[in-house]
């Protein structure tokens, strides 16, 4: 099978010597693969980019999960920035709240756009949304930021992993934050060797998160690990920007975690048997939400 | 390479809350119905590792039977499966299993109605994504991506070269393809991916020619 890329080594020398977009390579690979049409695949990202716009306004309004467990924080969040009393800089509260509102939409089983998967679904149309606002992009550059998000998660999934059963949160939050903070990067007119640092530097910075849902449920901690995805995504696309890289090369920060994951204890593996998971606390909730019968969602 | 698009990255759209629990769970029980060819009346789901830990709290239960029921990953309807599987006469059980399996998230699913009966184990590896990996105690590899076709036959030869001349006549060109068996002589199964949803009249056709069992299709 012709690839256009294997590693994000590849990806960004080709980029820079065909002096192209890292979005327009994954394009161009999608039409290779998929042998669809430009506009056909165009076509279907826009689709998804209208998924995760709905699903972020939904959770700005206010949702709760059927457990009651999660939901609400999207909403105080707003409320916060506007009262102007934000320390950290309302563009990335911005980007924190409506990563907390998709995540929000997912753990009450509404509709989302899983970016690499559902319980990280929030951090890329977060920053997305939120940088947006700063950058006036248009419905394509919007587009391309999610095909940008692509390459590099095509990437991570192909040599390592993105499921937290296999890798731990490293695997979905971090892969989530990694990829948005390269398409950041991207979208506000950065190199496609900037958006390889931003990923790097985000990734490093999130090796070795466990997945130890409450309960099992995409809830807690998801939902808070999908905010500070967000604001990880956003100082590091920031630092790339800024000049910064990363001493350790993309493709061996993705390497250490796969291997990290690989040495993971399973009781770290979203099994919901070991770290937060295995608290009093947790477990308290646990008992209070199955309590030993199946749960009826209807 | 396990992951070939980047919809496979970004998507799918889903009902929340786990792409592997939920929309992998779904995209699994849809396979299987898809192989059965119909909607089963009794279900028997045995779940592994992840799955069988945290099935309840995922929603992977009603995906499954969501999926055993034609509904796709966004369909508002997985919510509420267990009572639409009532209403569309379909009994089902969900079993955790305790034994270790090679991937984290497997399922079993043995379905079957009067006539027939079937057993399929798939695995969500991430992001929504699943491969099939045994049908009927034949060892396979299908991702479910790719509209392919199974092709139950005798272990002798000229099986393989019929099956593939006969796509050849109507113009359908074999992505990638398998063959497996449990024993020399015996049953094999053939695995075959295509590039094209393939009309029922030409697996009619296949079902036709000698030593093939049984002919089963997945659309994409």
């Amino acid at each position: 099978m012709e690839v256009l890329f294997r590693n994000v080594r590849e990806l960004i020398e080709r980029a820079e010597t065909e002096n192209k977009l890292i979005s327009e390579i994954m394009i161009e690979q999608e039409i290779l693969m998929s042998e669809r049409s430009r506009d056909e695949i165009m076509e279907q990202m826009s689709r998804n980019l209208t998924v995760m716009e709905e699903a972020v306004e939904r959770g700005l309004k206010g949702v709760r999960s059927v457990t009651g467990l999660t939901g609400g924080d999207a909403v105080l969040l707003q409320k916060y920035i506007q009262s102007g009393k934000g320390l950290s800089g309302n563009l990335l509260l911005d980007a924190v709240s409506k990563a907390v509102a998709t995540n929000e939409v997912n753990a009450a089983m509404g509709t989302i756009c899983a970016t690499p998967t559902a319980g990280s679904a929030g951090v890329v149309p977060g920053t997305l949304f939120a940088v947006k606002n700063k950058l006036n992009p248009t419905r394509e550059q919007m587009i391309r930021y999610l095909f940008t998000a692509g390459a590099f998660g095509f990437v991570v999934a192909n040599n390592a992993s993105i499921s937290g059963a296999a890798g731990g949160c490293q695997a979905e939050v971090g892969s989530a934050a990694a990829m948005a903070a390269a398409s950041i990067v991207e979208m506000a007119g950065g190199t496609p060797s900037q958006s390889s640092h931003a990923f790097a530097i985000s990734l490093k910075n999130m090796l070795g998160l466990v997945c130890d849902p409450v309960a099992g449920l995409v809830e807690v901690p998801c939902v808070k690990r999908n905010a500070m995805g967000a604001a990880n995504a956003m100082v590091a696309a920031d630092m790339a920007l800024a000049g910064i890289t990363s001493r350790i090369p993309t493709d061996e920060v993705i390497g250490a975690m796969f291997r990290i994951g690989q040495t993971m204890p399973v009781a770290l593996k979203e099994t919901a048997q070991g770290g937060l998971a295995a608290t009093p606390t947790a477990k308290a909730i646990q008992a209070k939400i199955f309590g030993g019968a199946v749960l009826h969602r209807d | 390479m396990k992951f070939t698009s980047v919809f496979d990255i970004i998507g799918p759209v889903m009902i929340g809350p786990s792409s592997s629990h939920t929309a992998g769970a779904a995209r699994i029980g849809r396979v299987a119905r898809d192989l059965f060819g119909r909607q089963p009346k009794w279900a028997k789901i045995h779940l592994y590792g992840s799955f069988a830990e945290t099935y309840k709290g995922h929603g992977t239960d009603v995906a499954i039977i969501g999926g055993l029921l034609d509904y796709d990953t966004y369909d508002e309807r997985i919510k509420t499966a267990f009572k639409e599987a009532a209403e569309a006469g379909l009994t089902f059980e969900f079993i955790p299993e305790t034994d270790h399996t090679e991937h984290p998230n497997t399922a079993r699913i043995v379905i079957g109605d009067d006539d027939m009966e079937m057993s399929m184990v798939g695995i969500s590896i991430g992001g929504g994504a699943i491969e099939i990996t045994e049908l009927n105690g034949f060892p396979l590899r299908l991702s479910g991506g790719m509209p392919a076709i199974l092709v139950v036959h005798d272990d002798r030869a000229g099986c393989i070269a019929n099956v593939a001349n006969c796509l050849a006549k109507h113009n359908i060109n074999i992505g990638h393809m398998e063959v497996s068996r449990k024993e020399r002589g015996n049953m094999a199964l053939m695995v075959i991916e295509v590039d094209q949803n393939i009309e029922h009249s030409i697996l009619g056709e296949i079902e036709n020619l000698p030593n093939i069992t049984k002919v089963t299709r997945i659309k994409n």
